[in-house]
């Protein structure tokens, strides 16, 4: 159980945290054939898009309603409009996924009543989904913003439907998982004969593949009549506690019922997932997984040498940081600084002494005597200064290549984290020297110890009085006096424990 | 204090610009950046290009006043490099939240301040505003005036708010904190006939150090350069340099020109770009310096170094030409980069297919006609689909841009090489042309090509047996729909 705090300071120093309206961009990048669109000035976008593409190493589509200093002022409505229409005329996307910024929230735009209005004076657009979510910049973080995309994804496109295909399952996957997580669970899913369709679906659009023709708008992802069939599945299954309120939504919308799992990184937490999948179809667990599960268990036990007993310091949004935190205090370490970006109900139950919600200055500031740093790529110039080993985990990671095709759910994806994990501690072992017991040697706890050893035993000539290393240690200036317990305070123990004997 | 939209104004009518002075009286009010269009605009905006422009100053703290996004989505992007000071690699930002929409952010501003002060202790901080905090009214020169005089250090605000307008303004509104707080307010311990000031070069990838020993051969040295590697003091210093060259088009000419109108600095366009620009820029430098009263044998001096460089690069440059005759380049870019590199791809032997001249002036036009021929394909704004096209139809080997439209290039299976902000390689000077070469060479014949672009064995076979590729080819989700 973590204590949650917040740092009070008025500056934030290295963000961790990204805004709302990426997140909920890149919601919308998982339908096929959208263009997200933020409602604000060209430069919100901009920076989106650059953030994306040095991520995913694709090509974004990414819009702006081109928001400038009158057009805030008289409110959004025409640039709205405009934009929509322009959208329409050049890309005839089957879905526009509009996020709102920090200005236009700050001019407090009506933009669902906009959008009712745009709708009426325009009928040829109608067969084009508008999706509108509300995602000021200073509130909340990415996360969030990708979670409140899902829920108006849900709310508008979702409709009960009387008929119900057997084996149709919804996922709604988190904002940490990869194109590559999709993928897997997929192929999990599938395995038990299911039918997995994915709200929203990253991997189709941004699995880096190269499509037959240029298309302005995303290459794949759940497809307009896939959300409109939302209803027919007979259940939900929801990863990560940030898809919890789109979960709510679609059973109360379509009555498809919901189970939530909280991580699909580590043993027990895909046992249960494969437990579920089994009971819902009805089949056994594959023999595939049956074989991975051992392999996971194999690795478990080969890395756990390397794991155990190690400080890791980790920066990451709640889920991300739930999923690999979690695992890793299963893999015996110790998560001695964490740092995060926005409120979730997962944070005080981390298995930390403190969550905090702050920036990477935070982290660094706790991460000294850390073994390993977990963050995104901006911990960097961090772990440089450090000087300790550093794995990019979470978005941006712009120095690194395949991030998209990274894997760390399912029992397969959970194994080859463990041999990262592992691989990087085995990379940085600290090799002995004649000098790395010197100091250890005189402190008072050893002493302790080789002194009683003699006493039991008598004298075998070769050790010398505590006193003698006392003086020699003097001498040689190996360590300053006063870090010296001195000979009489060491007597009195090894009496005590004489009088136990 | 001027009211931004005063200052934008002031901006607009740029006596140093050409462009702006053909224009009527109503249409330069209008300013010289387009109207964006709604659902069609790309591109960053005033704040970023304020960023931009003033972020390679190293040794000084940014601070961006708004919400999370302007520095959380985007901060450390850039490489711009320094020789010293990482500092200006560090985000800082009040990333204010709903309460202080509400109620003011002033104060955390100025608290802001303080901390920054107290652990960083930089000689001076840049604040900029953003369209949240501008919106609601924060008043950043007030408290920037207010934190200057409780701390005794510099606090620079930089108002530019991303509504504002486009990059390209950004850039001159930077130009414009600059001028008005920080060049003039220190003196260089010395000066010599020599000092030279290079306006909107950035340093990036390390490109300034690919002329500077050359100019540190001449004896010339580079008192400031605004604002690649440098430091605060050697800005606020910069009005003792006895010239100026102004990189960059136009970015920052209210900068040059209004250095000249005060401190009497003479100032020259000029590329580093491409060898003849490059001769060019150092001819004209040791000429200004001169009629400054610099010695005359400077002149002598670097034409003789221009003839030792010239000569080895030539005989570098064709070692390539062989592989590089007849190949037809895409370049797409903007500004003074789309003129100065076309000749250093035509001294390379390539031809230039096409380029975009969006962001460039009506002289930038004009030297690439010159260069390309009347019958210039000139793009005012190329759309991805159309570049796209002209790849896949071969009627480009190679696209030269930014790292946005990489894709574009890639996903056709043709090369690309990134010319812009974010590119890992310098391209500056006499060695930086080489190595340009040196990477479309490179890029042209890499053997990843013959094997990406080979269909795989059963799509031949298949259309030979007369199966429907298409179905066959398409992903499972496109086939459901």
């Amino acid at each position: 159980m973590a204590t949650v705090t917040s740092n009070h300071k008025a500056c934030t120093v290295n963000p961790l945290k990204m805004s709302q309206p990426l997140g909920a961009a890149l919601a919308f990048m998982g339908l096929n054939n959208c263009m997200p669109t933020l409602h604000g000035s060209q430069g919100c976008t901009s920076f989106g898009l650059v953030l994306f593409v040095r991520h995913f190493r694709e090509m974004i589509p990414m819009q702006t309603t081109a928001m400038n200093e009158v057009t805030t002022i008289l409110g959004g409505m025409d640039n709205i409009e405009q934009a929509i229409m322009n959208i329409w005329e050049r890309a005839k996307p089957d879905v526009i996924g509009l996020a709102s910024t920090g200005l236009t929230e700050t001019k407090g735009d009506d933009v669902e009543a906009y959008l009712k209005l745009i709708r009426a004076k325009h009928p040829e657009i109608a067969g084009m989904a508008i999706v509108y979510a509300s995602t000021p910049d200073y509130v909340g973080a990415f996360q969030d913003g990708w979670s409140k995309a899902v829920v108006r994804i849900v709310q508008e496109l979702a409709v009960p439907c009387l008929s119900i295909q057997a084996n149709r399952v919804n996922v709604l996957p988190g904002s940490h998982l990869t194109p590559g997580d999709i993928a897997e669970i997929r192929e999990i899913i599938e395995a038990f004969g299911l039918n997995p369709v994915f709200i929203p679906d990253i991997s189709g659009s941004l699995d880096g593949h190269i499509p037959d023709d240029f298309t302005p708008t995303t290459l794949g992802g759940t497809t307009l009549e896939q959300l409109h069939t939302m209803g027919t599945a007979r259940a939900t299954i929801a990863i990560g506690e940030q898809m919890y309120a789109a979960a709510i939504e679609l059973e109360m919308k379509a009555g498809v019922p919901y189970t939530l799992f909280d991580r699909l990184t580590g043993l027990e937490a895909n046992d249960n997932f494969m437990q579920y999948l089994s009971k819902l179809s009805g089949k056994e667990v594959p023999m595939k997984y049956r074989r991975q599960r051992s392999q996971l268990q194999d690795a478990m036990l080969d890395a756990h040498f390397f794991t155990g007993g190690k400080k890791v310091a980790i920066g990451a949004e709640p889920d991300l940081l739930w999923s690999l935190g979690s695992f890793l205090t299963e893999m015996g370490c110790e998560l001695a600084a964490v740092v995060t970006t926005t409120k979730s109900p997962l944070l005080e139950k981390l298995p930390a002494e403190e969550v905090l919600i702050g920036d990477l200055e935070d982290l660094e500031n706790r991460a000294k005597d850390c073994d390993l740093l977990v963050t995104h790529s901006h911990g960097r110039q961090m772990a440089d200064r450090l000087k300790i080993p550093f794995l990019r985990y979470g978005l941006p990671t712009f120095d690194r290549l395949g991030t998209a095709h990274k894997v760390t759910v399912g029992y397969r994806g959970t194994r080859d984290f463990v041999f990262e994990i592992g691989n990087t501690f085995l990379a940085n072992t600290h090799e002995a020297t004649p000098n790395t017991w010197v100091n250890s040697q005189v402190s008072p706890q050893t002493n302790t110890q080789a002194q009683s050893a003699c006493a039991t035993e008598g004298s075998c000539g070769s050790c010398q009085s505590v006193a003698d290393i006392h003086n020699l240690a003097e001498t040689l200036d190996l360590v300053k006096p006063h870090d010296l317990a001195k000979p009489q305070d060491l007597v009195k123990p090894i009496a005590q424990q004489a009088a136990f004997s | 204090m001027a009211s931004i939209s005063e200052k934008v104004q002031d901006v607009f009518n740029e006596p140093g610009c050409d462009k702006n002075q053909a224009k009527g009286e109503k249409e330069r009010k209008k300013g010289c950046t387009k109207q964006l269009t709604p659902g069609a605009a790309a591109g960053g905006c005033a704040f970023d290009g304020a960023k931009i422009a003033l972020q390679p100053i190293t040794d000084v703290a940014h601070l961006v006043h708004g919400p999370i996004a302007c520095e959380g989505n985007g901060w450390d992007n850039r490489g711009a490099k320094s020789s010293d000071s990482l500092l200006y690699r560090t985000g800082f930002t009040t990333d204010i939240n709903e309460l202080d929409v509400v109620y003011g952010a002033e104060k955390r501003l100025f608290k802001s301040i303080r901390e920054i002060l107290d652990k960083y202790d930089p000689p001076a901080v840049f604040v900029y505003q953003t369209c949240v905090t501008a919106l609601i009214g924060d008043d950043i020169e007030a408290v920037c005036k207010a934190a200057s005089t409780k701390f005794g250090k510099p606090i620079i605000p930089v108002n530019a708010p991303g509504f504002v307008g486009a990059k390209n303004l950004g850039n001159k509104l930077a130009g414009e904190a600059l001028l008005e707080y920080v060049i003039g307010t220190e003196e260089p311990e010395f000066t010599t006939p020599y000092d030279i000031n290079i306006i909107g070069e950035y340093n990036l990838a390390g490109e300034l150090w690919q002329v500077k020993p050359l100019l540190d051969e001449l004896g010339i040295r580079i008192l400031s350069c605004i604002s690649g590697d440098a430091k605060y003091k050697e800005v606020a210093y910069s009005h003792r340099a006895k010239a100026a060259m102004m990189v960059c088009s136009k970015a920052m000419i209210n900068v040059a020109r209004k250095m000249e109108e005060r401190y009497g600095i003479p100032f020259f366009e000029g590329s580093f770009y491409g060898i003849t620009d490059m001769s060019e820029s150092l001819r004209q430098i040791a000429t200004l310096l001169v009629q400054q009263g610099a010695p005359e044998d400077l002149l002598a001096r670097t034409e003789k170094l221009i003839f030792r460089e010239e000569s080895r690069t030539w005989v570098e440059i064709n070692a390539y030409r062989k592989r590089l005759e007849g190949k037809k380049v895409l370049l797409i870019t903007g500004g003074v980069k789309s003129w100065s590199v076309v000749s250093a791809l035509q001294e390379g032997g390539m031809e230039i297919v096409g380029t975009s001249v969006k962001k460039s002036t009506v002289e930038d036009k004009e030297k690439i006609k010159e260069l390309m021929g009347e019958d210039a394909h000139m793009f005012d704004d190329m759309r991805p689909r159309d570049m796209y096209a002209m790849l896949k139809d071969s009627r480009a080997d190679i696209m030269l841009s930014g790292g946005r439209s990489q894709f574009v290039a890639l996903k056709v299976k043709m090369p690309w090489l990134d010319i812009n902000q974010e590119r890992h390689h310098a391209y500056a000077g006499y060695v930086g042309m080489v190595e340009l070469v040196k990477q479309i060479a490179q890029a042209l014949y890499h053997p990843i090509w013959a094997q990406v672009r080979k269909p795989a064995p059963w799509e031949t076979s298949v259309s030979q047996t007369g199966l429907d590729q298409t179905s066959l080819s398409l992903p499972p989700e496109a086939k459901a729909a």
